[in-house]
């Protein structure tokens, strides 16, 4: 077997392994939540009755483990189950909630992402080429500054300038799944920016360090030497060998982007899915909020996975193993 | 001209009335196209006008919502399913009075056992189909019922049954109860077509009311478009009203002019929102109350001498101004606000009174009293900074208060109805009898009091079915003082609904019984 191949398939094992443990520690976590779920989704009208026959309902007197193996063998075959705002004679299932909300922070996500890597990658390849040049120090500057501020000021700085000041593009990102391709790009202008502007510092400097610590080996002086062009050399000798920590630094943040921007949706009042977990684990729709767990999971460890399998496979040492 | 100035002066101060200021200004030779300027700069409704599209941000609103009216837990829910798109049997007007909306009239026979509503001719759902009493009694059905999930339960719970009968809907109550109207009025009795099993649909949200719902969706916001067929008004040719959680998001889209109305302003900044000159605040007192409750049956609040002296020992007015920006009024320990009819202010008016706690604790001999109190911003925003400031003054009178933080999340559940101090809320009720029914009477579940005054309950029991209104006034005077004289009860403040609107849209009077304008925002207001 090729020693790449092995390598992804050990990846890819150790990967489900924390999968199923991250599942566990969702499980329990939620159960140790204080609080009567049941009283919690029926607000202080409760009396002991309707909490009674909501708990049956939801199957809350079951043993925790039967709950539990109930969950993970749906999950498993894409079946999250049912939110607890379920009833008789309607349902409402946790996949129906989750997807439009997915969607539309993986738009949010992608549309920065689009903005952002590219603008880093450039940014840090050019500062490393003019290093302690003034572009050098006030990109440095400037980035480091931006992602510094907490993102919800960063948020209301830009909401204040360019939505309620000079009223370019609307505070509130409001879409639904109706709202057209570029109204929707129009409306996610001011949460997209904040997220660039949070995430674009930790992958130009990134790339910037990785690139300035190559130009130092021999190979690239031996490149110099042989009069071969600047531009060439970064793009052709130092890149290939610089790929590894900047995907793993990009693999971050675009996990980031999917899992962390419940602040940037909340300012904002995007409807992604960081806002449906916090939502959810407020009215303690728990289905919800383990299956959330569960993506954000996925997510994270699925990038992460990806960001190792892409600098393994970047890698001219381990493409051609002696 | 001299007289015009001043008369603008009053406008401005608001201290004449629309139509006396038109009568005054015509009187002066002032022409009306001048005069109707000044009154829209000076912030007075106009004639209603129909048209334009109205967008109203609120501050609830949750993934877990339905458009099952058994579940409406807050504004957002009320405001839609409700307000917006369906109507009750009767509704409250902004007086205080209790007035027909799906019914024509209505009579109490039996002692105000029995009560008959006259169902309003010609009324159609968003549907097309006319409105019969059987879909009504289908409605109410929905809530009734020993599996009844319902958040109306506790109002549905003194019915006896309910039948449809010619034009009229008429209601056998389990005793008699001269405030059922009231009682009907509330937004989750909502009227909604009764499918052929005879249970409601509810599902597709197609109601009676001003607006038909195009698209709800929970969490995020409903888009409504006004239905013609409605019998009542309705201005706005279509509204749409989004979830925005977060306050400074909420003030944002206000300031920018995304919406036109936003639900509970930020009290910290709300005086820099009313110099924004596009800006209108609103206040309303509403029926809604924070207050501390002490389990009456346990020591030391089994002896009143204790319960008058921790009354007397905090000091609202502070409170009042500083843990709620003055966006409150000062309670008196009566749960029952100015607003509602029978209200009373009973004396002597409960306020920080040294002298009156060392004395009441002497007569109790509880010198150097010391309790425990439990607080948690999950009881009411500022609990926490209630109880503090509460610590300090009853300090000064020698009473020591602990002030005991407890975890949000389990207060319902592990703090309220089980510590014997503690801080609470009520969203209040619009009688007497139901706030008493709910929270006082000996053998309410939610007497957070547990207080158990034989002549406040069988007063309680004697007004319900009363139906002279001057022997009723009496009575629940009569009941209000012993609240406030024994009960358990420290009311710190009723709170205020502040809202804010653009003045692009205008409106009447606000109804106080619920917030949004009564949760009845889209048939209420006009485009300025």
């Amino acid at each position: 077997m090729h020693p790449i191949t092995r390598t992804i398939l050990h990846r890819l094992g150790l990967g489900a392994l924390t999968l199923f443990i991250v599942s566990i520690v969702i499980f329990v976590m939620v159960l140790l939540l204080p609080g009567d779920f049941a009283k919690a989704i029926l607000g202080q009208s409760a009396t002991p009755e309707t909490v009674q026959a909501f708990q049956k309902e939801i199957g809350l007197d079951k043993p925790a483990y039967v709950r539990y193996g109930n969950w993970i063998a749906g999950a498993v075959q894409g079946d999250f189950g049912k939110s607890y705002t379920s009833r008789v004679g309607y349902t409402r299932t946790v996949a129906e909630i989750i997807m439009p909300r997915l969607a539309n922070t993986l738009f949010l996500a992608l549309m920065t992402a689009f903005i952002a890597v590219p603008l880093a990658l450039a940014l840090g390849i050019l500062a490393a080429l003019h290093r302690n040049s003034l572009f050098d120090r006030v990109v440095n500057a400037v980035t480091l500054s931006t992602i510094s501020m907490p993102e919800f000021f960063m948020a209301y700085i830009l909401m204040l300038f360019l939505a309620v000041k000079l009223r370019l593009f609307p505070g509130l990102a409001s879409v639904d799944a109706d709202t057209e391709f570029f109204t929707r790009i129009y409306k996610c202008v001011l949460p997209s920016l904040t997220l660039t502007l949070v995430i674009v510092a930790y992958m130009m400097r990134m790339t910037r360090a990785a690139i300035i610590n190559l130009l130092a080996s021999p190979y690239i002086e031996m490149a110099r030497l042989k009069g071969i062009s600047k531009a060439r050399i970064i793009l052709r000798h130092a890149l290939p060998n610089a790929w590894a920590p900047i995907v793993n630094v990009i693999a971050f943040n675009l996990a980031y982007l999917i899992v962390g921007v419940v602040v940037v949706e909340t300012v904002f009042t995007y409807p992604g899915i960081g806002q449906l977990m916090v939502d959810a684990v407020r009215t303690r729709d728990m289905p919800v909020v383990q299956a959330c767990a569960l993506i954000f999971a996925v997510t994270y460890i699925g990038l992460n996975l990806t960001a190792d399998i892409i600098s393994i496979a970047t890698n001219p040492r381990l493409l051609h193993p002696r | 001209m001299n007289q015009w100035e001043e008369l603008q002066q009053a406008a401005f101060a608001k201290r004449v009335s629309r139509r006396d200021f038109m009568r005054r200004a015509t009187a002066l030779g002032v022409s009306t196209a001048l005069a109707t300027g000044v009154l829209s700069r000076a912030g007075y409704a106009q004639e209603p006008k129909k048209g334009g599209s109205f967008k109203i941000g609120l501050g609830h609103g949750a993934t877990t919502d339905s458009l099952d009216p058994a579940t409406y837990p807050d504004q957002m829910t009320g405001t839609v399913g409700w307000g917006a798109s369906g109507n009750s049997l009767t509704e409250m007007d902004a007086a205080g009075n209790i007035v027909g909306d799906l019914a024509e009239s209505f009579e109490p026979s039996d002692d105000a056992k029995q009560w008959v509503f006259k169902l309003r001719k010609g009324v159609t759902f968003h549907n097309g189909k006319t409105v019969t009493p059987d879909d009504v009694v289908a409605s109410i059905k929905h809530h009734m019922g020993p599996d009844s999930k319902s958040a109306a339960k506790s109002v549905v719970d003194t019915i006896e049954d309910v039948k449809a009968d010619g034009d009229n809907i008429v209601f056998t109550l389990k005793g008699g109860n001269a405030d059922f109207p009231f009682y009907a009025s509330d937004y989750h009795l909502k009227t909604m077509p009764m499918k052929a099993d005879g249970k409601v649909d509810w599902e597709s949200g197609i109601s009676t009311g001003p607006y038909a719902i195009e698209k709800f969706e929970p969490g995020i916001g409903a888009k409504l478009k006004r239905y013609d067929g409605f019998y009542g008004k309705a201005y706005f040719d279509d509204v749409e009203i989004k979830v925005i959680a977060d306050v400074a998001a909420r003030t944002n889209a206000l300031t920018s002019g995304e919406i036109h109305f936003m639900d509970r302003c930020d009290l910290k900044t709300v005086n820099l929102l009313k110099k924004n000159r596009d800006v209108n605040v609103n206040i309303v007192t509403g029926y809604g109350h924070y207050i501390f409750v002490m389990n009456t049956q346990v020591a030391p609040f089994d002896n009143p001498d204790v319960r008058n002296a921790l009354k007397n020992a905090i000091d609202r007015d502070e409170i009042a101004k500083k843990v709620f920006h003055g966006y409150a009024s000062p309670g008196n320990d009566n749960p029952i606000a100015p607003s509602i009819q029978y209200a009373t202010n009973p004396e002597p008016i409960h306020t920080f009174n040294p002298d009156a706690v060392k004395e009441l604790l002497k007569k109790a001999g509880k010198e150097g009293l010391t309790v425990d109190l439990s607080v948690s911003d999950a009881a009411f925003t500022g609990a926490v900074d209630a109880g503090t400031l509460f610590k300090e003054t009853a300090a000064k009178a020698g009473i020591n208060i602990n002030v005991i933080q407890e975890a949000a999340d389990s207060y319902w559940d592990a703090v309220w109805l089980k510590k014997p101090f503690c801080a609470s809320y009520w969203n209040g009720r619009p009688t007497c009898d139901w706030m008493f029914t709910q929270a006082y009477a000996a053998d309410a579940p939610w007497n957070d009091t547990f207080w158990k005054n034989p002549r406040f309950n069988e007063l309680l029991v004697a007004a319900r079915s009363e139906t002279d209104s001057d022997k009723r006034a009496k009575m629940y005077a009569e009941m209000q003082q012993l609240v406030h004289d024994d009960g358990g009860l420290i009311n710190i403040v009723f709170n205020n609904y502040v809202s804010a609107n653009s003045k692009a849209v205008t409106h009447g009077d606000l109804l106080s019984n619920w917030d949004v304008d009564g949760m009845k925002i889209c048939s209420r207001w006009w485009m300025a």
